[in-house]
């Protein structure tokens, strides 16, 4: 069991592209032998999310290395000095609380899609699309190295469009599949701009050895502009934000889950950047109040978009566009003090780290339940739905949980996040948390609209049967998370969230010394 | 001869065009190509980073003796960008024939269902 | 593209796609030591393949070459890569188990500085450049087939 735990990291990126290259070839097996293929290479991957986690979080969130293709990564110089050269992939508590979040999300998107595809042909490909994905959300999480981080990031954003536009036969989805593309590859561009003028300066490709050598400089600054706006792009952050609703709403209903939790690794991204490449090399109270302006307008307008919406997907995300804000603005507000590192600041962290979960959660919820309903009704219209709490009586039940705890409604898991992110951002400056709390009760709001507008009314012919049992077990599943993460947050928050928040606020030190002090 | 900083002004200029070409152009075949001049620019100026003058190329078979050699990892660095870069304009053009089969235009003002 | 280029373009095809073709297996396999791998040799190939498919049009490769044996060929060379990638896992991933090893290509690891380029040496990194190379030719070949071919009959219908 050590050796797995041991190889763990590496395996996670592996047995997914192993499934991508191989599911073509058993698909020309059949339907059945296909479908068995990619649950196991999906529970397998799920299974080893999860024994990462447990590595990292019972050794107290402390991070650990892999390095490909070698026993050390150094090549001792004939000077003696030791520069770290192999591509490492370097695990601490963040990365594993983001592996987990991955791991469920594509669980539960894959086995939605099995008896989601049930009457059509051709989904190999797009079995093979999701485990491309798979595998470049994880190895965005867990590389420790810049340049491997750039080549996931472009294998993420390839694999999502080419998910974005897999229905060729609906023209507005061939559309959003062009723009995101177009806008995707111009943000790794952007990226791979900033690595390449770090390397330039600093000769190195390591984050460890970057942010041993940063000073600070004209260039420095410019590489973290160009990171912030190629990465602020990808996750979707106002004002870059004008294809998120495009991208989740033509893509097909699981998918959208996967494309949030792919937007949520890019903000990752961000974070790693942000704490532990330039940690307090930079002045961070500018840089944290330019998240937290970014923030506000994300949460903001994300709300009053999804106001006007008729578009039952496209509604959903815009919901999901501002709650990636709510996390903009706990992590910003962290960023913000990280100087002074006063006790707010760490809550603000927990409540954004904490908010990416449920968010994760909750928007799975709510877009597969979207997928049962347009599957059910033919129509993507809400003026055109209605009545359908009388026949669907288990979706309605958990398209209400998952709105209730998008909109921080207690005792669901929104709530919890919400909570502190509130209150911390309470402490640095009213106006935040009374913008945060009010856009929550606008987002209430619209899932009010939409839950009348879909599920009340009066009981008309031709109602909808209630969904296949295969397509019931995913969302139960999630809607148990966000049950029981409500129930009991104190427990998760002190398992799972403070190593995470600990390896960003206080772990950079930890993080570098992995590398250079010890070897 | 030395050249200076000359690529990275090409490189910053090339960036510049294919940037001007993305956001001022109407024909989406136009659009792709604006990308792939950005891409061209960000390749252009990672090899210029490896750059060592009057430097041999970084190849041991046959070497001259004892000279010094430009830096491989940017090399394979443009090397990994444009294996990426063709991969995304595949994918590119492959959505612009889609769109002018199912819209019969490729002018990106017309090419406009989604709003809102 | 159902109907190929002019004579002269036919016959200069003719010449060249044999040379094409070597030239490309060539800069596959001496990948670990001169300019070149997989991906660039690959390149090379399919271009040979994209010759074929301009100069002669659709006909060229009818009975050669089709999509469905191109798509099997391009998982083949993927999940080879990826099992080289396992063979030295009791190490790490990727790690290079074949060289310094006696067994096949595993020549005694030259040092550093000028050589004359020994062919038998590099463990499993010549075997990854043509696991490499095949998923390159195969899969640009398949692209433009399906681009070329497919676009065009779709537009006849």
């Amino acid at each position: 069991m050590t050796a797995l735990t041991q190889h763990a990291p590496v395996l996670l990126i592996a047995i997914p592209l192993l499934g991508a290259f191989g599911v073509p070839l058993i698909g020309k097996l059949g339907r059945g032998a296909r479908n068995t293929f990619v649950g196991l290479i999906a529970l397998l991957t799920a299974a080893f999310a999860g024994l990462l986690a447990a590595s990292v979080f019972g050794a107290a969130g402390a991070p650990s290395l892999y390095v490909l293709g070698g026993n050390g990564f150094g090549v001792p110089l004939p000077s003696g000095m030791s520069i770290p050269i192999r591509i490492i992939l370097e695990t601490d508590g963040m990365s594993a609380f983001m592996a987990l979040i991955t791991a469920l999300i594509t669980l539960t998107g894959a086995f939605f899609s099995f008896s989601y595809w049930k009457d059509r042909s051709g989904g190999t490909l797009y079995y093979s699309l999701l485990m491309l994905l798979t595998a470049g959300i994880f190895g965005m999480e867990l590389t420790g190295d810049m340049f491997n981080f750039f080549v996931f990031l472009e294998v993420t954003s390839i694999a999502a469009c080419g998910l974005i536009g897999f229905r060729v036969w609906l023209k507005t989805s061939q559309e959003a599949g062009f723009k995101v593309m177009a806008l995707y590859t111009l943000s790794g561009l952007f990226v791979l701009l900033a690595v390449g003028l770090l390397y330039g300066q600093y000769g190195g490709l390591n984050i460890a050895y970057l942010a041993s050598a940063l000073t600070g400089s004209t260039i420095d600054v410019v590489a973290l502009g160009l990171l912030l706006a190629g990465l602020a792009l990808k996750a979707g952050a106002v004002p870059l934000h004008m294809w998120a609703p495009d991208a989740y709403g033509e893509a097909p209903a699981p998918m959208s889950a996967v494309l949030v939790a792919n937007s949520q690794a890019s903000l990752y991204g961000l974070f790693r950047i942000l704490f532990t490449l330039f940690g307090l090399t930079i002045s961070v109270a500018a840089l944290g109040w330019i998240l937290i302006v970014l923030a506000l307008l994300t949460i903001f307008v994300g709300v009053t978009m999804a106001l006007i919406q008729n578009d039952i997907k496209r509604l959903i995300a815009y919901g999901a566009v501002s709650q990636i804000g709510y996390m903009l603005l706990g992590v910003g507000v962290g960023l913000a003090v990280s100087v002074a590192k006063p006790d707010y600041g760490f809550v603000a962290m927990q409540g954004g780290i904490f908010h990416m979960f449920n968010d994760a959660a909750c928007i799975g919820l709510l877009f597969l339940a979207s997928g049962v309903i347009v599957r059910a009704t033919g129509t993507r219209d809400l003026n055109q739905m209605g009545g359908l709490a009388h026949s669907m009586k288990w979706t309605s039940v958990l398209f209400l949980i998952g709105a209730f705890a998008l909109a921080g409604v207690p005792p669901f898991n929104g709530f919890a996040s919400k909570f502190l992110i509130y209150e911390a951002s309470f402490k640095l400056s009213p106006f935040l948390a009374v913008v945060a709390v009010l856009s929550s009760i606008l987002l209430l709001a619209v899932f009010v609209k939409v839950f009348q507008a879909a599920f009340l009314g009066a009981r008309r012919d031709g109602l909808p049967a209630e969904v296949p049992i295969g397509m019931m077990v995913p969302m139960v599943a999630l809607a148990l998370v966000v049950i029981v993460f409500g129930l009991f947050p104190g427990f998760f928050v002190d398992k799972i969230v403070t190593p995470a928040a600990n390896a960003l606020w206080y772990g950079r030190d930890a993080y570098i010394g992995l590398v250079l002090g010890g070897g | 001869m030395n050249i200076g900083n000359l690529p990275f002004v090409v490189a910053a200029l090339l960036v510049a065009f294919g940037i001007y070409t993305f956001l001022y152009k109407r024909n989406l075949i136009k659009l792709v190509i604006g990308v792939s001049l950005v891409e061209t620019g960000v390749n252009l100026f990672l090899v210029a980073l490896g750059y060592r003058t009057a430097g041999i190329a970084p190849i041991y078979t046959f070497a001259p003796a004892a000279k010094q050699m430009v830096l491989p990892t940017p090399q394979a660095l443009t090397l990994t960008s444009i294996v990426i870069g063709l991969a995304t304009t595949a994918l590119l053009l492959s959505f612009a024939v889609f769109i002018h089969r199912h819209y019969g235009t490729l002018d990106v003002r017309k090419v406009k269902e989604l709003r809102g | 593209m159902n109907t190929g280029m002019s004579i002269i373009v036919r016959t200069i095809t003719r010449l060249v796609y044999g040379l094409a073709l070597v030239f490309g297996f060539y800069v596959i396999m001496h990948g670990h030591l001169t300019p070149g791998g997989g991906f660039q040799g690959g390149a090379v190939v399919a271009s040979a393949f994209a010759l074929l498919l301009v100069a002669f049009g659709a006909a060229g490769i009818k009975g050669r070459l089709n999509a469905h044996l191109l798509q099997t060929l391009e998982e083949i060379g993927a999940l080879a890569f990826l099992a080289l990638g396992f063979v030295g896992i009791g190490t790490a991933f990727f790690y290079n188990l074949l060289a310094n090893s006696g067994s096949l290509f595993g020549g005694p690891v030259l040092p550093l500085g000028s050589n004359a380029g020994v062919f038998d040496a590099g463990g499993t990194l010549p075997l990854m450049n043509w696991a490499v190379g095949l998923k390159v030719m195969t899969g640009i070949a398949a692209v433009v087939i399906v681009m070329l071919i497919g676009a065009r009959k779709e537009e006849t219908e």
